[in-house]
């Protein structure tokens, strides 16, 4: 008799052990519902474990604020969350303006926040931008800033919550694809290379493999595979305390305590999802080095010592997929989050528990329907 | 604590300096080879504590041998053949920026 | 040979390293008249065991004999063919699409081959002892390079430890230098040799047996050999001042020395082809890791070959065999009606009769549990100043692997990249979790290989798929 028949029934069972599947076991648990979570490598193997660990909610598409800011207030407490302070530090998010015309979009996109009753977002000018980043190129005009954002450590954090989820009584499966779906009277059956599970409820956090996972469920996503590129550099003298991204260029770019820098922007690899490998594009990084050289004349002396790539899901509009099924009833789905999905982890757990256990949430997630793609409506 | 036994080929001879100090070797030392043969028993620290360190494996694996070479730092001194006016500093100070 | 500086961005076959598997692929493929670029990060052709080949001060053959001196003959097969050496040429990335990103002199360029054969060779395997980082401790390997490239030994105190042929071997060449060996102290372990006994009738027909036997015996003339040793450690302050050891775990005795000269044979150097995807597995018998590959070197990624002692540990005659074998295979592939081939056969016939023996080498020589998981703050990973105890400590949190520790040690971040520390952290592992080193698995090794500067790497030519396709974060 295999282990599945012999444990009881799991209320909940979740696709994926990257944060999002992590968060919502998680959150689940400590609601007291017995989830198994099915993780096809080891948690965090992917884009949760590998990303650049920005925790922001500086420059976020207006439909993912609130969710962003519900999950900032998860991470000033995260110890409490966790048992861990996942590396989270918080110096700020500063995106910088090079021109007067890019700070006039800023200040336009301030205003907007403002409207919209949020006030996380702030301009500053060059004189406060001097002070607060004294690295950077003098020729920057101003900036947004966030001043608590901040980053953390991707692959510790989606491990803690693993190991928090499993002792509020979480099971995780390991090393375990998930092969088919299927609805039979009132419950799942999740075929998998241990055996079948099965349970009431199911919540697709794939990734990058949600949109097969979606297929199955007569609900075809336009989910593309992506693999953004980080670079990390040997160890630099200190010269730059909040996480630095610019309005007019791709950049992300980051200097840990111990002296390292973490170069990102989002240029592209290439992924192969079926194999879990990324090749990676130097000709897109030589671009991504002269970037961040132009904003940090310091750089041009640094070294890097490692670039990678994560295998990241990416929708077209830039937004996740967050809500229940359109096809399927007890099915929900976290994924899709266009490589900004790690701030937003530990809420959109919340979010998810709340949606299973009571029906609704109160943090707006209507413009993250699976419904609004063409390819679901049509199917 | 190293010495160089007799030579009787016809290799040139190089001038260089070690942290200004003229020195000389023959064509075909390396870098680290030099470092050793000057009599520096720790070439550089480390990382971390800044412990005395010195090359390792004299061949491109252990970065023990790291040192600036004509203003670039962080090179591997066994990698690199000794040339006419090089100059070679150590990284006695836990060195963090290349150049 | 040509050297001209110009590097092209396109050839039939890349090669990278110019040892003896290398210079013998090379030959091959540029024979065939395939366009052949050889790439080695050294000033000078050989790899290690034919280092300075071209320009070694050693005349003397009672020191470099015939083992040495016969390598020229592959340099010069290689000078009557087009083949393009390039010197001082650090490859730091090789993508599955078989595009190669080298620095030669400070300067980065991309070029594509359509068929790269890796000839990276081999390196000494890690010697994790109580400080085995201070300053006067190196690798036997290490002493035979500054020999071999310079004419240079140590003076003062020698004292030798481990064990395998490159341990005697290197200790013979530093007599014949006239350089002070105080002792061996040789760590082979029992338990190894009994197990190596049914192997011993196959390597009295080795190629190496007759040399190997001689050479023992005129060591153990001159040097003091202690036999059984299962602790060693090096002390000092900031440099080498003393060698504590114990033989067959009796009481610890010392010598005050100058030198440590280390060796536990060579492991293949991995880390290009770990970083390109090449399929490894874990070797227990030689306890590396090894690459998946075909009698002709294949790997798992199509269009990729490995040659050579980086294919797994087999001498330097198997070495050129091997290569030529890569070199065969990657001419089929490109020009079918190739004339000029070496003969297979002949070629395999020759590899069989360069590896026999190996066996037996492999198994007397293993390595004891004691040198290769070591324990309480023995430093693991040299570059980051990590420790054993900080390893295990780790794993307790509930980390599994190699690459799930760097959150929260530096292990394998530093420059080397895990070169001296990956062995022993993936055994330390497997051995707190009670599992295989094949599924605790290695470090995730991804370009470059050895580090480049932000200059180097902005200095690339810009792409037009650059300025496109990004993601908005």
């Amino acid at each position: 008799m295999s282990e599945a028949t012999r444990s009881p029934l799991p209320d909940v069972i979740v696709i994926g052990g990257g944060i999002q599947g992590c968060s919502t076991a998680l959150h689940l648990a400590r609601r007291g519902v017995k989830v198994l979570l099915i993780e096809k490598d080891h948690v965090g193997r992917h884009a949760s474990g590998v990303n650049a660990g920005g925790v922001r909610r500086l420059g976020r598409h207006f439909a993912e604020v609130p969710l962003s800011v519900a999950s900032m207030e998860i991470w000033q407490s995260i110890k409490d969350l966790v048992d861990d302070d996942c590396g989270f530090e918080s110096h700020g998010q500063i995106k910088v303006a090079e021109t007067e015309a890019e700070l006039a979009t800023q200040r336009a996109r301030v205003e907007r926040t403002r409207l919209l009753g949020f006030t996380h977002e702030e301009l500053i000018g060059q004189a406060e931008l001097r002070d607060l980043v004294p690295a950077i190129a003098p020729n920057c005009v101003g900036a947004i800033i966030c001043r608590s954002d901040g980053a953390a450590m991707p692959y510790r954090t989606t491990l803690a919550f693993k190991r928090k989820a499993e002792s509020l009584g979480a099971r995780i499966l390991e090393g375990v694809h998930v092969t088919a779906l299927k609805h039979i009277g009132q419950v799942w059956r999740v075929e998998s290379e241990d055996g079948t599970h099965e349970a009431p409820i199911i919540v697709n956090c794939a990734g990058a493999w949600a949109d097969r996972i979606a297929a199955q469920l007569g609900e075809p996503v336009p989910l593309e595979v992506i693999a953004p590129m980080l670079m990390i550099t040997a160890r630099m003298p200190a010269f730059v305390k909040p996480v630095i991204g610019a309005q007019g260029r791709t950049l992300s770019f980051k200097q840990y305590d111990n002296g390292t820098v973490l170069i990102g922007g989002g240029y592209r690899g290439r992924p192969n999802r079926d194999t879990n490998w990324t090749d990676l594009d130097f000709g897109k990084l030589a671009d991504n080095a002269r970037t961040a050289a132009a904003l940090f004349p310091i750089m041009a002396g640094a070294e890097i010592v490692r670039a990678w790539a994560g295998i990241e899901a990416r929708m077209p509009d830039d937004i996740p997929v967050i809500g229940p099924s359109l096809t399927s009833e007890g099915v929900f789905h976290a994924f899709g989050f266009s490589a900004h999905g790690f701030q937003l982890g530990p809420a959109v757990g919340r979010v998810m528990a709340e949606l299973i256990t009571t029906g609704a949430t109160n943090v707006p997630i209507d413009g993250f329907g699976i419904g609004r793609f063409d390819t679901v409506r049509a199917a | 604590m190293f010495r160089r036994l007799p030579d009787k080929t016809a290799a040139g001879v190089v001038n260089f300096t070690i942290d200004g100090v003229r020195h000389v070797g023959r064509r075909g030392d390396t870098v680290a080879a030099v470092l050793l043969l000057s009599g520096a028993r720790a070439t550089r620290v480390s990382a971390v504590t800044a412990e005395p360190r010195a090359p390792y494996c004299m061949i491109g694996v252990c970065f023990e041998c790291l040192v600036t070479v004509d203003g670039v730092g962080n090179r591997q001194g066994c990698l690199i053949a000794v040339a006419n006016g090089m100059r070679i500093e150590t990284q006695k100070t836990r060195r963090e920026v290349g150049a | 040979m040509t050297t001209e500086p110009e590097l092209k961005s396109d050839y039939d076959v890349a090669i990278v390293g110019a040892g003896p598997a290398g210079l013998a692929a090379a030959a091959v493929t540029a024979g065939c008249g395939l366009s052949t670029v050889l790439l080695d990060e050294n000033p000078g052709a050989g790899g290690q065991v034919y280092r300075a080949i071209e320009t070694t001060p050693v005349r003397d053959p009672k020191i470099l004999d015939r083992d040495y001196t016969d390598g020229q003959d592959l340099i010069l097969d290689l000078k009557d063919t087009t083949a393009q050496h390039v010197r001082n040429a650090v490859v730091w990335s090789l993508a599955q699409d078989g595009e190669i990103g080298v620095s030669i002199d400070g300067r980065a360029h991309m070029l594509r081959a359509k068929r790269t054969i890796l000839a990276t060779g081999a390196m000494e395997r890690p010697f994790p002892i109580p400080g085995w980082t201070l300053p006067g401790v190196m690798t036997a390997g290490g002493a035979q390079t500054l020999l071999k490239a310079s004419g240079i030994v140590p003076e003062g105190r020698i004292v030798m430890a481990g064990c395998g042929p490159l341990l005697w071997l290197c200790a013979y060449q530093l007599l014949q230098a006239g350089c002070n060996v105080q002792a061996i102290l040789d760590t082979t372990d029992p338990a190894a040799q009994r197990s190596s006994i049914r192997h011993a009738a196959r390597f009295a027909t080795s190629p190496y047996v007759t040399k190997g036997v001689k050479l023992m015996a005129a060591v153990r003339r001159k040097i003091r050999v202690i036999t059984g040793v299962t602790a060693l450690a090096a002390h000092g302050d900031g440099q080498l001042e003393t060698v504590t050891y114990s033989a067959k775990l009796g009481p610890v005795d010392r010598m005050t020395a100058d030198h440590l000269l280390l060796h536990h044979g060579v492991i293949p150097n991995v880390n290009l082809a770990m970083s390109v995807g090449i399929s490894h597995t874990w070797d227990d018998l030689q306890l590396c890791w090894t690459p998946n590959v075909d009698s002709f070197g294949t790997t798992s990624i199509s269009g990729i070959a490995i040659a050579g002692d980086g294919a797994g540990i087999a001498g330097a005659l198997a070495a050129q065999c091997r290569g030529r074998l890569a070199g065969i295979a990657a001419v089929r592939a490109i020009e079918s009606n190739a004339t000029g081939l070496p003969d297979e056969l002949t070629v395999r016939r020759d590899l069989t009769h360069a590896m026999r023996g190996r066996r037996f080498l492999d198994h007397l020589y293993r390595p004891s549990r004691a040198f290769r998981i070591p324990t309480g703050d023995t430093i693991v990973c040299r570059c980051e100043e990590i420790t054993a105890d900080q390893i295990k400590a780790t794993v307790a949190l509930g980390v599994e692997g190699p690459n799930q520790m760097k959150s929260f040690l530096r292990c394998g971040m530093g420059p080397c990249q895990g070169r001296l520390c990956g062995t022993t952290v993936t055994e330390l592992i497997a051995d707190v979790r009670g599992v295989s080193p094949q599924d605790v698995g290695y470090y995730r090794l991804r370009p470059p290989v050895k580090p480049i500067t932000l200059a180097e790497l902005a200095g690339l030519p810009q792409t037009e798929d650059a300025t496109k396709a990004v993601v908005r974060l």
